[in-house]
């Protein structure tokens, strides 16, 4: 019998750019168990809640995480407004779609360009990271920020966008679309790429579901599973068909975020097209007495917002189950019996959120 | 800033941030901003480097390890804190678990406020940095130090 050994593996190291800790247990060069450890980047942002008053706690809702800003805001507003009975103007919603989508593509091209550079692939990670620019650039026009836009509120959007503003998002979502041909065929046919990727980190269907795996984890594992089908935001109006795969492995995985960036280059399209004329807000009164849950699909995966207010402009509790709290489960079962260089793509492949799942 | 005397190695830890820097900091080697035509490469070996970023506030947790992965680096070094949460502990100050800016656990030489702290504040940071590491260098020279 091969003799076993424990490396340990994080919090800081070069993969990822946040701190998580696994006890990797090897046999030889194959690894037989993986056992994680969180909590570098808990803040107790839940807590909180109970401090600032239920307007103000949307931009520290914003701040959970960087890279999935723009949901977390919107989840929270969507809690508080169902609470209180807000119904938000038909103009908002679109907005707020628009800018979701927009994060989707933004949170796309930062996965892929990481994975391209977990595989070494070095000009791959600063094309993908070229092209995201483009999108970044079209949220500093139209919310001010590049990352954290606080755009949502409770009541509505902040900030409305001009005709200007609309037409420019059309034309950046024209030219990303134009210029992300060469990347997805790279990613898609690469024989470097390919031969990292394909029959890599098995998941199957059935594993998938009894393990709980949200988002693009579980739709390429070929069951078509999408919030967005909910009708939540303007949803409802637009045409969504989850993207799904049945590869069930690191490269289906990939193929499933590549899609899904043109199928939201064809929402936020049909979105801008569609766009009512009207107020973004309405006003806001009293104070939030009740509970709610609401579930949104993040650029990860289903994420659940629960609220409780007692009728105080202080909730008493906010929380929140992300999408890679769920999908650890799963990425723990795949990491066994996968060699040692292979560990860190299939982390990867979950699109972890260390932040998020902390908070 | 006159020259660069030096090509500078980075290392940068997330001490608890939302992610929102690490991603800017990230941002900044890539085609956009390109901090690796001033000889700057982003390194993952604290041994090996020069400048350490730091964003996000100090939690129990990483506290140690921001002591650590400080301790691993040769002298001279400079530490920049990236972002109002390493500054100052941000919006996160009053959470049960964050202890406040990362000058309660290590000294820091170069604040970066922001949040998030753009690419153009994050260069302009390093660039502050790359004055203070020369002259701490020639410090550490007069001093008998490393050569």
């Amino acid at each position: 019998m091969a003799k076993r050994s424990i490396v340990p593996f994080g919090p800081q190291h070069p993969v990822l750019p946040e701190p998580v800790h696994l006890d990797l247990v090897l046999e030889d060069e194959t690894v037989v168990g993986a056992i994680p450890s969180i909590g570098y980047v808990h803040r107790g942002l839940e807590k909180l809640v109970e401090k600032r008053d239920f307007k103000q706690y949307v931009y520290i809702a914003e701040r959970i995480c960087g890279i999935c800003s723009c949901g977390h805001g919107l989840g929270y507003c969507m809690a508080v407004e169902n609470v209180m009975g807000i119904e938000v103007p038909d103009r908002a919603k679109y907005l707020r779609t628009i800018w979701i989508e927009m994060s989707r593509v933004h949170s796309h091209l930062l996965w892929l360009g990481l994975l391209a550079d977990a595989m070494g692939f070095e000009s791959l990670f600063m094309e993908s990271w070229r092209l995201r620019e483009k999108i970044l650039d079209m949220f500093d026009e139209t919310t001010g920020g590049r990352i954290i836009h606080s755009v949502n509120q409770v009541g509505g959007v902040q900030k409305d966008m001009d005709s200007t503003m609309l037409n420019d998002v059309l034309r950046a979502v024209e030219d990303l679309q134009k210029e992300l041909k060469p990347v997805i065929d790279t990613f898609l046919q690469d024989y470097t790429v390919q031969s990292r990727l394909k029959g890599t980190g098995i998941l199957k269907r059935d594993d998938a579901i009894a393990m709980g795996a949200v988002g693009p984890m579980l739709r390429a594992s070929g069951e078509p599973y999408d919030v967005r089908m909910l009708g939540y935001a303007a949803y409802g109006d637009l045409s969504v068909e989850p993207v799904i795969s049945t590869g069930c492995d690191s490269y289906a995985r990939c193929e499933v975020r590549l899609k899904e960036l043109l199928q939201s280059f064809d929402l936020i399209r049909e979105a801008i097209g569609k766009i009512p004329e009207g107020p973004v807000s309405v006003p806001v009164k009293g104070n939030p007495s009740g509970e709610y849950f609401v579930r949104i699909e993040q650029p990860r995966g289903e994420a659940i917002y629960y609220i409780k207010g007692n009728g105080t402009k202080y909730l008493d509790r906010f929380r929140l189950r992300t999408p890679t709290t769920s999908n650890i489960p799963p990425m723990v079962e795949m990491l066994k019996g996968c060699q040692l260089a292979d560990v860190p793509i299939l982390i990867l492949t979950i699109d972890p959120c260390v932040s998020c799942t902390e908070r | 800033m006159s020259k660069v005397s030096k090509s500078p190695w980075l290392l940068h830890y997330d001490a608890s941030s939302c992610n929102g820097c690490d991603i800017e900091v990230l941002d900044c080697l890539t085609p956009k901003y390109d901090i690796e035509r001033f000889g700057i490469i982003n390194t993952g070996d604290p041994f090996q480097a020069d400048i350490l970023l730091i964003t996000g506030g100090v939690n129990s947790q990483t506290e140690s390890v921001v002591k650590q992965i400080y301790s691993q680096m040769p002298e001279p070094k400079v530490v920049v804190a990236v972002g109002i949460c390493a500054c100052t502990g941000g919006v996160f100050k009053e959470c049960y678990n964050i202890k406040g800016g990362i000058d309660t656990v290590i000294p820091v030489d170069v604040y970066v406020p922001g949040c998030a702290a753009r690419p153009e504040s994050i260069i302009d940071g390093v660039v502050k940095a790359l004055q203070i590491l020369d002259e701490k260098q020639t410090a550490l020279r007069q001093n008998g130090g490393d050569s």
